[in-house]
């Protein structure tokens, strides 16, 4: 069987602040506003999502970090609170969710056949990390489906950012041919701001979005160069820059999301749909979809 | 009288807690934590005071305040070696005594009091063999991943301002490894070896001055360690500014390495400083000594360019150029 393929990829950042902004029943904060830009752009995604037949969603966190290999996780439910270490006001989050062991196997396998150092999380104690649930809930809030989460590999903190680049543009590649030879159609989640320098103070009401702006123009510069080359299909050339744009901005990337992304989806020569972008205590963020189907790229 | 009774630095993996007995090494390093954890009761010692460096923060320092925290934790690199089940006693009331401490010296600090926040896995290793019985209170403090040396030095003196102004004595305990450099790729647990001989050599020489009670001096070294033996994850080598602004900077210390070995390629030690009649002799030091934290400067634009684009003021205490970026 080799029917399977990628609907569709986003980039799909998970600042806390838009569950906590959104409401949701899980959550234990309650907001009264806030981030509507973002979370409006999310809205967007979720309602392209809806068209599309999909058995499962596939998201890289920069928020489960392991220098030892590329991990998956490898039980197939789990249910706890998610608390957020740097944002506890506001991120404190129930969930349950099943994971699609055998997909998640199958990239493992591929990307060790591929040499690459992976490992399979099989403890039943372990909390899923904030980035992975915080993407799939604004994605498909749904929670019907089941996802497969895959660790940020940071060995490239002790080498650069092109080491860490080379790694998950390797991971991309053995996502891509896992889920084609699983025969399931997935939604890949890149699980990333850009621009990540925060601002290290909190207003009262974090909500309060007289107070929330890029920490830099600079950053705001670069975010826009990253998202013209996205919406013009030009992903080579992004992946060209990206070191260089992850150094200059802190940006998120360096957790590789990103680059797997493009990589999975073969580098991407269509235009990109940019749902939002906006600011969250400083960084950037935007949403983004390549959406391979209705391009023809994939069935 | 000094208020701070000793100064412990100790490694955070979990290797010693979960399976000391898979590695000589690492069975040395839980052999020094035992050690170390009769050498604290008998100080009389009523708090510990943790600083951990694999608690980073952004949004200021963060002071776990909850005052039993109870989970079962999983680190998210060694899950495999199993689920680490915790109950600690946290002094809730000393925590808000550190936070008034930090606001009056101008830091932004906040108290965290949240069943199920994920306490870091360096924390609960330290607590789980330091104090496995509860017997003295604690409080865990976070490293702020922005931080520079002044803000942790006047951060390490406002712990220290609030164990005196309380008459509390307490221990200092910073959690982190010395040289931080882990394998990435699987190795056999009996091939574990510091990661390279200069991270050891610079691990040795470290460990020399706080084997002759030198701390300050060794938090003077802060920067050179941090470009010689650490992946630079952060701004910079920490927990010996904190420790040292914590115990009063000064040399005046007996200082002993209970085991220095290696967990995965790092540099893991249990080191213990007590106070000492006399100090061991001191470097010159040409950096200043801040009393307050007074924030960033902004060389990247001027407070009046923030004003001219519309950014928000100093008024509102929000970020700016004192204490945004």
């Amino acid at each position: 069987m080799s029917s399977g393929s990628i609907v569709t990829g986003v980039l799909a950042p998970h600042p806390p602040h838009l569950i906590y902004a959104e409401n949701p029943e899980q959550n234990e904060p309650q907001a009264e506003c806030g981030w509507e830009g973002l979370r409006w752009g999310y809205e967007r995604l979720r309602r392209n999502l809806s068209k599309k037949d999909f058995d499962v969603l596939v998201v890289y966190s920069p928020h489960w970090a392991t220098m030892v290999g590329t991990h998956f996780l490898g039980v197939p439910h789990f249910k706890s609170v998610s608390v957020d270490p740097i944002f506890p006001n506001l991120f404190r989050f129930h969930y349950e969710l099943d994971v699609d062991v055998e997909l998640s196997q199958a990239i493992h396998d591929e990307a060790a056949s591929q040499g690459m150092v992976t490992k399979m999380m099989t403890n039943p104690d372990f909390r899923v990390d904030y980035g992975t649930i915080i993407s799939c809930h604004l994605s498909h809030p749904a929670w019907d489906k089941p996802i497969v989460a895959i660790s940020s590999n940071r060995a490239a903190r002790m080498f650069n950012n092109d080491y860490m680049q080379v790694n998950a543009i390797k991971l991309g590649q053995a996502t891509r041919k896992a889920i084609e030879k699983s025969g399931k159609r997935a939604i890949l989640l890149a699980s990333n701001s850009l621009s990540h320098r925060h601002f290290v103070t909190e207003p009262p009401l974090p909500e309060d979005m007289s107070k929330e702006h890029i920490s830099h123009h600079g950053q705001y510069l670069w975010d826009m160069r990253m998202l013209e080359l996205m919406r013009a299909g030009r992903s080579k050339e992004m992946l060209d820059i990206l070191p260089d744009f992850t150094e200059q901005t802190v940006a998120e990337t360096d957790s590789g999301a990103l680059s797997w992304l493009m990589s999975a989806m073969d580098y991407p020569d269509y235009a990109a749909e940019v749902h939002a972008y906006g600011t969250v205590i400083g960084t950037g963020n935007a949403v983004v979809e390549w959406d391979a189907q209705s391009q023809g790229v994939t069935p | 009288m000094s208020h701070v009774a000793g100064g412990w630095l100790v490694p955070g993996m979990p290797h010693p807690l979960m399976c000391p007995e898979r590695n000589a090494g690492w069975n040395k390093i839980r052999q020094a934590f035992d050690q170390a954890r009769k050498e604290i009761e008998q100080s009389d010692a009523d708090l510990l005071v943790i600083y951990s460096t694999f608690w980073p923060s952004i949004i200021g320092h963060q002071i776990q305040a909850l005052a039993e925290p109870k989970w079962t934790h999983v680190d998210e690199e060694w899950h495999e070696l199993g689920s680490i089940d915790y109950e600690f006693k946290i002094d809730a009331h000393f925590a808000e005594s550190i936070r008034a401490a930090c606001q009056k010296r101008g830091l932004h600090a906040r108290t965290v009091a949240y069943q199920g926040f994920p306490i870091d896995t360096g924390s609960i290793v330290a607590l789980k063999l330091l104090n496995p019985d509860n017997k003295i209170p604690a409080v865990i403090l976070s490293s702020n991943v922005y931080s520079d040396r002044a803000e942790t030095i006047v951060f390490g003196k406002a712990c220290h301002d609030a164990v005196k102004e309380e008459g509390r004595k307490a221990v200092g305990i910073a959690v982190s490894a010395l040289s931080n450099r882990l394998f990435t790729e699987i190795v056999a647990d009996d091939q574990d070896h510091i990661h390279s001989l200069k991270d050891d050599e610079w691990n040795q020489k470290y460990l020399e001055f706080l084997n002759l009670g030198r701390l300050e001096d060794v938090s003077q070294l802060s920067r050179q360690f941090h470009r010689e033996a650490r992946v630079h994850k952060v701004s910079n080598f920490k927990p010996f500014w904190w420790l040292s602004a914590f115990m009063g900077q000064h040399n005046r210390y007996q200082g002993k390495t209970l085991a220095y070995e290696p967990i995965y390629g790092t540099g893991a030690a249990v080191v213990g400083l007590w106070p000492a009649e006399s100090a061991a002799r001191d470097l010159e030091y040409d950096e200043n000594d801040p009393e307050q934290y007074e924030g960033d400067r902004n060389v990247l634009s001027s407070s009046q360019q923030n004003s001219d684009f519309g950014g928000p003021d100093v008024a509102d205490g929000y970020p700016n150029g004192k204490d945004g970026i």
